[in-house]
């Protein structure tokens, strides 16, 4: 065979792969939002489960994952950036950023259903705050932190040493200069990890079921030691639970959906603050 | 005065900076700990259940039984002493609520005072009987009584028993064997279904697409990877489970195929990512040398830029290996969680992971099955490090290979 029609015939093979890949994500996308568009109305979204979860909407475990989201992003974010700060900016090029990075990355390969054996084991019951937002908000805080060192880490290796040299040259200490200079500067990509850890948050089941998460639970949460709802536990807990599956299945494809759009939202919002501050920076 | 605060606010800041540096550091350290002090409790724990003992006739020669023998015992698949060292004699298991067949309610006095004194009687008329009673009813200085002495569970039982039954009374059967072969079996599965199409996107993507198909392609990758797992559970739950059971003529079709092809879609975006990363870090001289020697562009990719970024590649599969162990709900939900030891891919199976994320809700904080639970766990913890360690270390040569 000719070199050229080998060639031919390997480009084809990876056209058709891309095009596979490509295809999966659009069927598992097409096929959730096809079967849940019909679901999803007003009232799907602002009424409690009701008739033993074979009816109703899903309302309480939408504010659920919101106070996740929120407590884990409160405790999580400052936290992060700081450590991102200290990375890029104070811990030089020694053994110790060398370590740092080491863990950092390590945390964020640990299983997250080990995240949720930890939460469970500290926070709940170590620190006695029960099946809470709290210890719910602690443990998936945990989860997203290297996610977010990471993407403040980038952004700020982002900027060029020049800006940082000019600050100086001012008479600024290297505090102002981060404060005032680097971070106004690296910002919107952090903002990126923030968005995607929001993303990330909505969707982890195995770090909630055994921290936070209720099976069902029409009230709202009073304060940040109640159970929640959280809607992927909801959707783990109607897709496999249940006998009634003609009348769980659609409120399955919903809570599916409504979780398929937060995370599509996030991403795409993330990819177009990158791309809209990453042209910005660079004419600066 | 202002400027000296200043200087010790800003020496403050920077404090809190350096100590933040050091939290991820901290936050492994609290897992390791507090995973490992709850599992490591089970190797200290009693192999009978907790407040019950075993009890036998003082003339029975067997002096100690373990967990898998008890087992096989109250199962009755062990129905001669002699099959566990003792003499050849029927064993007759009894079990506590025996005891209420046998004699009326008055006859154990008030407040069942009487009950070690009958479970001693009973004992002793019968040469071959094993009783399992509670520890507080158990008959003390009765000489033709003998109480089995407990035994701790034991490591090497752990690792290599070939059954989880972690409810089974008298002996809950903590073998993690079945488990870790199934979880093996999913993961190994996933990465042979996913290494060839991540691979033929990875070398699509940095060596063929056009600039603009690279930038639509990238953003669709990391979507893959930004889906949520219950939601690719479910996907494989309605679309893949009763697919696979229609074309394979399969009873079931919750089997560990189900669970390797959904892996392989969520193990997908880390292996084109990287892969592709480190194929776009071939040197352009390389490259064009390969060129310059008459070779076509495929004979280029395969003998010069896929062996460049081995490394890389290698890497790419470790952490793909990496996230498909570890990966929970998905898996718990196609792939039917049967904890027996797998033979076929069309099996039903069931993972550490799964198994964790199935249990702990009902196991009770603190007991045996809660701390064989917290033990899974540290394996996972143990195996997600090395692999992590493991691809850090294939990357950096990657990073050494200057030209």
């Amino acid at each position: 065979m000719n070199k050229k029609t080998k060639q031919k015939i390997a480009f084809t093979v990876f056209r058709i792969l891309s095009l596979i890949v490509v295809g999966i994500l659009f069927w598992i996308l097409g096929f959730i939002i096809y079967r849940g568009i019909g679901v999803i109305s007003w009232k799907f979204l602002t009424t409690a489960p009701t008739d033993g979860m074979t009816g109703g909407g899903i309302f309480p475990a939408i504010v659920g994952t919101l106070c996740l989201v929120a407590g884990s992003i409160v405790l999580a974010f400052p936290i992060g950036v700081m450590s991102g700060i200290y990375i890029n900016e104070y811990a030089g090029n020694g053994w110790l950023v060398k370590f740092i990075r080491i863990m950092t990355n390590n945390l964020g390969s640990i299983p997250s259903v080990v995240f949720g054996l930890f939460g469970m084991s500290l926070f709940v019951n170590t620190f006695k705050f029960g099946d809470s937002i709290i210890a719910g908000s602690f443990t998936l805080g945990l989860l997203i932190l290297p996610l977010i060192i990471r993407t403040t880490e980038e952004a700020l290796k982002a900027i060029p040493d020049s800006y940082r040299t000019g600050s100086y040259a001012l008479g600024a200490t290297k505090l102002q200069t981060i404060i005032r200079v680097t971070l106004p500067m690296a910002f919107p990509n952090i903002v990126t990890g923030l968005i995607l850890s929001i993303g990330r948050v909505s969707g982890e089941t195995a770090p909630i079921l055994f921290t936070v998460a209720a099976y069902f639970l029409p009230k709202l949460p009073h304060s940040i030691f109640d159970q929640v709802m959280a809607l992927p536990y909801h959707l783990y807990v109607i897709a496999t639970g249940g006998t009634d599956i003609e009348a769980t299945r659609p409120i399955a494809y919903g809570t599916a959906l409504v979780l398929i759009l937060i995370v599509l939202l996030m991403n795409i919002s993330a990819n177009v603050l990158r791309r809209y501050f990453g042209k910005k920076v660079k004419t600066h | 005065m202002r400027k000296l605060f200043k200087r010790v606010f800003e020496r403050i800041i920077e404090g809190l900076l350096t100590l933040s540096g050091g939290i991820t550091s901290f936050a492994i350290l609290l897992i390791v700990i507090f995973l490992f002090k709850e599992g490591a409790g089970l190797f200290q724990s009693p192999d009978v259940e907790k407040g019950y003992v075993l009890a036998v006739n003082a003339t029975n020669p067997v002096e100690h039984l373990d967990a898998k023998q008890i087992k096989e015992i109250f199962d009755y698949e062990f129905t001669d002493w002699q099959s566990v060292g003792g003499k050849d004699e029927e064993i007759k298991p009894f079990r506590f609520d025996e005891i209420f067949s046998l004699y009326s309610e008055e006859e154990f006095g008030e407040d069942y005072a009487l009950l070690p004194e009958k479970l001693g009687e009973t004992i002793a008329q019968n040469s071959g009987i094993i009783a399992f009673i509670p520890e507080m009813y158990a008959p003390k200085d009765n000489i033709s009584v003998k109480i089995l002495p407990a035994k701790n569970i034991l490591f090497s039982e752990f690792f290599t028993g070939k059954e989880w039954m972690p409810t089974a009374t008298p002996s809950p059967q903590f073998g993690v064997f079945p488990l870790i072969l199934g979880t093996l079996w999913v993961s190994i599965a996933a990465i042979l279904i996913a290494l060839p199409l991540g691979l033929g996107v990875a070398i699509y993507m940095s060596e063929l697409a056009g600039e603009r198909t690279r930038k639509l392609l990238k953003p669709t990758i990391e979507l893959l990877a930004g889906i949520p797992s219950v939601v690719y559970g479910f996907f494989g739950l309605v679309v893949l489970v009763p697919m696979i059971q229609k074309t394979l003529n399969l009873s079931v079709g919750e089997t560990a195929l189900a669970g390797s092809i959904i892996l392989a879609i969520m193990a997908l975006p880390t292996i084109i990512t990287i892969a592709e990363d480190s194929m776009r870090n071939t040197p352009l001289s390389m490259r064009e040398a390969s060129l310059a020697l008459g070779a076509t562009d495929w004979q280029t990719i395969y003998r010069v830029i896929v062996p460049y970024a081995a490394s890389g590649i290698t890497a790419a599969v470790v952490l793909g290996v990496g996230r498909a162990i570890g990966e929970t709900m998905a898996v718990l939900m196609v792939t039917g969680n049967a904890a027996i030891i797998p033979h076929s891919l069309f099996e039903s199976v069931r993972t550490i992971p799964a198994t964790i994320a199935a249990e702990l809700g009902e196991a009770p904080t603190g007991g045996v099955h809660y701390q064989a639970l917290f033990m899974l766990g540290c394996i996972l913890f143990i195996i997600t490090m090395i692999i992590s360690i493991l691809s850090e270390f294939i990357s950096r040569k990657q990073q050494n290979k200057g030209l």
